[in-house]
Order: structure tokens, then sequence, then C-alpha cells
């Protein structure tokens, strides 16, 4: 899709909000049939973002164009999107049927129209049995399918979803998820999806975008998000080890890093032969943890504080703190008690250079 | 949680013997009401034209004034819940004043603005020849005036505690500010304007001081059960007694129907 494309179908915005010392400017496209997540940390401004495409908050500046149209002087009422509540927000005093069929009935259907369209919708998330249950009446992943059907009976040329399975168990979560993942695939609308669980955001959208304090920190495929985090925030959420530095003739020098006990200097040998300013990435499972120091010394080399050990599946986390860099180390609870590791206890650590990845910055 | 449950048990003297004469100073009254009562002729009495009468024109005007209380004030607590504007702290102190303001001052109020001489009545008179003292319509007019601060009040705290987010899904569903107050905003706050009702009803049934001032005491026009109560203590004392027995038996049914939501507060 060129640029052009993008500009006369699905959405392309610039979102400025202004919340006291809170401001957010964000640039926003989604393809029709696109689903784009906004993945960031709490207060990041995702939902300040939804919020204001939806219409419900005001905005400072910008523009909200939906298939060519520019939606920000318009009402929340008159900009036909469909969102999905992070508590669903089923009206309580209403069926399922009725409440998928107000949209249509405020769009100007009739009665029997409306229940009709709600009907058909009601039976495509797989509800047809619960169309005059009350919503307390509904278990939680029913309750979100109801929602979306409610979302998606408007016909909506913007779909947005806030947080769509933050309020389900673990359980229910996987189900809803693969359920909410083939609707949005049959969706031909552009959807913007809002989600603080990175598990989430790879399984439903198509690309991430990453804010953080207002901001567009990274956007890419899931997989290159994954693979090539930009900020602290993404390492941590994919579970990598993330610096930026300088590379130079295969030696990156991390920018915060405080010196080694080997040389002065925080520095990583990689394979990579990029020059200039980068991020270099490796995987807490390519740490190495020795009591001494090894023999045959590799490269990367460091010796460092335990700072906390935790659990982690059948694994065990090791927080290594600087100088002369913080690291997590994975290792076996067998090699935590071989190594009489404990919280603030001398180690020495060490990451071959084929197992670190190094991109521009 | 053994200790405290011993400490509620015990209640020291001092706070028991006020707290049970309390008690009874407020039960021996409507006991009293049930011992006197006139209980072999109560049939006969209840079916006098005058009690019949005074019945009827209670029910009638007290369904009128909530309706008119409804109307007018389930948009003006909704203003003072949703719409911020300046002076709104003022305009809540106002709609609460018949509240706390003797019946009988609102009387003599409402004889100075809708009077046949007063500031609103007197071109009322004079353009329509409408005229509202001693009137059945001054009767509604008398009780919408004392019971309207209570339907605000309850539909105004209902609407603050009210999910404005239920409002912001309609919106994105397509719904105008109307639609959205009649099909969401208004069946989420339905508990609270029923109770606000029952209860504006209720105060509406026992008005007595603005009534008689605004009003009169007309039999069969305005003459309402208290107003009846009232003149028959001085000439009739057991039909004074059966119509209080009415007004307590209609007082024990609204407290029935609001049991659910002010008798559980645990």
């Amino acid at each position: 899709m060129s640029e052009a494309d993008r500009g006369a179908r699905g959405l392309e915005a610039r979102l400025v909000v202004r919340r006291g010392a809170f401001d957010l400017d964000l640039a926003l496209t989604a393809a029709p049939g696109e689903v784009v997540a906004l993945l960031g940390p709490n207060g990041a401004g995702k939902s300040t973002a939804l919020r204001a495409l939806a219409g419900l908050v005001a905005m400072a500046g910008g523009h909200i164009r939906v298939d060519g149209d520019d939606l920000r002087p318009l009402p929340p009422d008159r900009r036909r999107i469909g969102m999905v509540f992070q508590d669903y927000l089923l009206f309580p005093h209403l069926s399922a049927l009725e409440n998928v069929a107000f949209g249509p009935r405020c769009q100007g259907a009739g009665r029997r129209a409306a229940r009709r369209r709600a009907a058909e919708w009601l039976e495509r998330v797989g509800l047809a049995e619960f169309a005059s249950a009350r919503p307390r009446a509904l278990s939680g992943g029913q309750a979100q399918r109801v929602a979306l059907a409610r979302a998606l009976a408007v016909d909506p040329g913007l779909l947005l979803l806030d947080e769509p399975l933050a309020a389900l168990d673990v359980h229910t979560r996987m189900d809803v998820r693969a359920a909410l993942r083939r609707h949005l695939a049959g969706f031909g609308g552009a959807a913007v999806l809002v989600t603080h669980d990175p598990l989430d955001a790879m399984v439903l959208a198509d690309r991430i975008v990453v804010i953080e304090g207002g901001r567009l920190v990274q956007e890419g495929t899931p997989a290159e998000v994954a693979r090539r985090p930009r900020t602290g925030y993404v390492a941590r959420l994919v579970g990598l080890n993330l610096y930026r530095g300088r590379a130079e003739a295969g030696t990156v020098t991390i920018e915060d890093g405080t010196g080694t006990v080997e040389d002065g200097a925080a520095t990583l040998d990689t394979v990579d032969s990029l020059e200039g300013e980068v991020f270099l990435a490796f995987a807490p499972s390519a740490v190495a943890l020795y009591r001494t120091r090894p023999d045959g010394s590799p490269r990367n080399l460091w010796r460092a504080r335990v700072a906390a050990i935790e659990r982690h599946g059948d694994r065990a986390r090791v927080r290594l703190a600087g100088p002369p860099f913080d690291a997590v180390a994975e290792v076996t609870p067998a090699a935590v008690a071989e190594l009489q590791l404990s919280e603030g206890s001398m180690i020495w650590a060490a990451v071959k250079a084929t197992e670190t990845h190094v991109y521009p910055a | 949680m053994k200790d405290a449950d011993r400490l509620a048990g015990r209640p020291p003297l001092v706070l028991l013997v006020p707290a049970l004469a309390g008690l009874a100073f407020l039960v021996l009254p409507l006991a009293g009401l049930l011992v006197r009562a006139p209980w072999s002729t109560l049939g006969t009495r209840l079916m006098q034209d005058q009690v019949l009468d005074a019945l009827r024109l209670s029910l009638v005007t007290a369904t009128l004034a909530t309706v008119l209380c409804l109307l007018f004030g389930v948009p003006l607590a909704w203003m003072l819940a949703r719409v911020p504007f300046r002076g709104v702290r003022l305009v809540r102190a106002l709609v609460t004043v018949p509240l706390v303001l003797p019946p009988v001052v609102g009387g003599v109020a409402l004889l100075l603005v809708l009077g046949r001489r007063g500031l609103v009545g007197g071109w009322l008179d004079e353009a329509f020849g409408i005229t509202f003292p001693f009137t059945t319509a001054g009767v509604v007019l008398a009780e919408t005036f004392v019971a309207m601060p209570f339907l605000v009040i309850s539909v105004e705290g209902a609407l603050r505690a009210a999910d404005l987010r239920y409002e912001e899904a309609a919106a994105t569903l397509g719904a105008g500010r109307w639609t959205i107050f009649h099909r969401v905003t208004l069946p989420l706050v339905a508990p609270g304007v029923a109770a606000g009702a029952v209860l504006c009803w209720a105060r509406a049934l026992g008005e007595f001081g603005a009534t008689i001032t605004f009003a009169g005491n007309f039999p069969g026009r305005t003459q309402t059960m208290p107003l009846a109560v009232y003149l028959a203590l001085e000439t009739d004392p057991q039909a004074a007694i059966v119509l209080s027995l009415v007004l307590l038996a209609v007082a024990v049914i609204v407290l029935a129907a609001l049991r659910d939501r002010w008798m559980t507060t645990s």
C-alpha cells in the first residue's frame, strides 16, 4: 500500500491532547483491514489516544481522517466508530440483543430491522441463544463478545478496542483472544487496539505502535518489535537485555555503562559490522554465570553483583546490577544452588559475541 | 473480633436508658392512635362522604404534584448533576430551601407570587382568568412546592452515582444527547427516580401548612386529609383518629416500598 492510498482509505490521524502536565502527540495510521496495537506502560496515553479517536476527549490539535473524512469536528455520536470498552459497559437494563440493536436503532433503523441485525451479529459471535440474557447473567467472555457485536453492528469505519481482554481471567483469555483474532480478521475497516499486554499485541495486531509519555517510541510488525526493541520498556516486555551505545570495529561502548572491572570501559564485543549509534540486545538465557573467573576467558566478561533472584516459569531470573551495566540472566534453579547465588553476592557474567544482536539506533 | 463483640453486646446504661426512652417517645403516640381508634365504627366512618372526599382529593392532588415534580424535578436534577455552570452550589441551596422552610411560610410566599394580587398571579388573572388560591390547582401547587426538593435531591444523588461511561458508550453507538438521556441515563437511575417519587408523593400527601395557607380549607375542593384531620379534631375527635389511621397506613406502605433502599444499610 502506497502513502497516497493510505491517506484516502482507512485511518490517518494526528492526535494532540493536552491535559495538565500530560500531553499526547501521536501520528497514527491504519489501513483498511489492518489491526494496529497501541502498546505502552500505564499513563503513556494509550487510552487517551483511543478516547480522542472516539471523540470522548477534546483534541488540542491535529486531525482524524477515516476513509478521507475528517472526524475531528464531529461529536462522538456522528463518527460512525465502533468501540469496545475495557469492562464492556453493556447497558445493564437491556438484554444482549437490545444492547447490540442499540447502535442500529440510533442510526435510524426501525425496531424490527435493528433487532434482526442484532440477532445476526449475536449469531456471528456465537451467542444466539443468549439474545434475551441480561448482561449480568453473562460470563466475562460472553460479555466481551456481545460488546464486540455491539460495536460491529453499527458498521463502523473504524473499530476501537480498549484493553478488550484485560477483564478476563487467564483461561478465558486465551479462548477469547483466539476468537477476537478471527473476528478482527473478518472486519474490513481499520482497527486500533489498546493493550499493555505484549502477548495480546503480538497475537492480535498486524502492526505495533509503542507509546511512552505521550510519544511514539517504536513502530513495526510484532516480529520486528519483539526482535529489535528500542526502549527499555519494550525490551522488558519481550524479555531482552537492551543497551544503547556506539559501535566501532565490532565493539559496542555502552552509553550508560560505567567501566568494567576488566578495563575501565563498558564495552561488549559483537559479530556485527555496524558503525555508529546502535542498540545492542541479548536474551537473558545467553548470559552465563560463573562463581570464579572462567578459564579461557570469553571476550564479554564482567563482574557483577546479584541484585535479585526471581522465579520465572521453571527457570530463575537473576538480576545483575552494574557497574558496568544492569542485566538479567536466566539460569536453571539447579545453577542457582550450584553457584550459591544469593542477593548481594559477586559473580562473573559472560555473553558470547555471537549471542548479541546489534541494530541501528 | 471477640473483644469487639463483647464491647458491642453490653451497652452502658447511660446510653441504653435514653435510647429506650427515645424509642418509646417515637412509638407510643402511634400505639395510642391504634389503642384509641374506634375500631367498631371504623368501616362506617371511613365511608362518610367527607372522609371519602378528603381521601380522594388527597390521592389526586398528591399524585398530580408528584407528576409535576417528575416533569420539572428530573431535568432540574440532571442540570445540577451534569451541567457545570457558575453558581451551581447556590442553585442547589435554593432548591433545598423548601425542605427546611416552615411550610406555612411557603404558603405565604406562594400567595405573594401567585395570589390574585400577586406578582405573577395578578397577570395570570387579568390575561387568562386563571387563579390558583383556594382552588384544587392551588393545592397541587402548594404540595409540589414542598415536595419537589425530595425528588431533586434523590435523583441528583442517583445521577451523580451513575457511571458516566455508559453514556460515552451510548454516544459511540450513535446516540444523541436526548437518546442517551431517555434510553440510558434514565433507566440507569430509575431506582433513584422511583424512590424520589415515592418520597415526594408521601410528602405531598402529608402537606398541611402551605396548603391551608395558599389553598384554604374547602371540603371537596381544597380540604385534603391532613386538613380534614385538623378540622375534625375540633368537631369529631373520633373521625380525626380514623383519618389519622389512614395516613399512618399510607406511611407504613411507603416505608415498605422503600425498604430495599433504606432499611438495608448493612
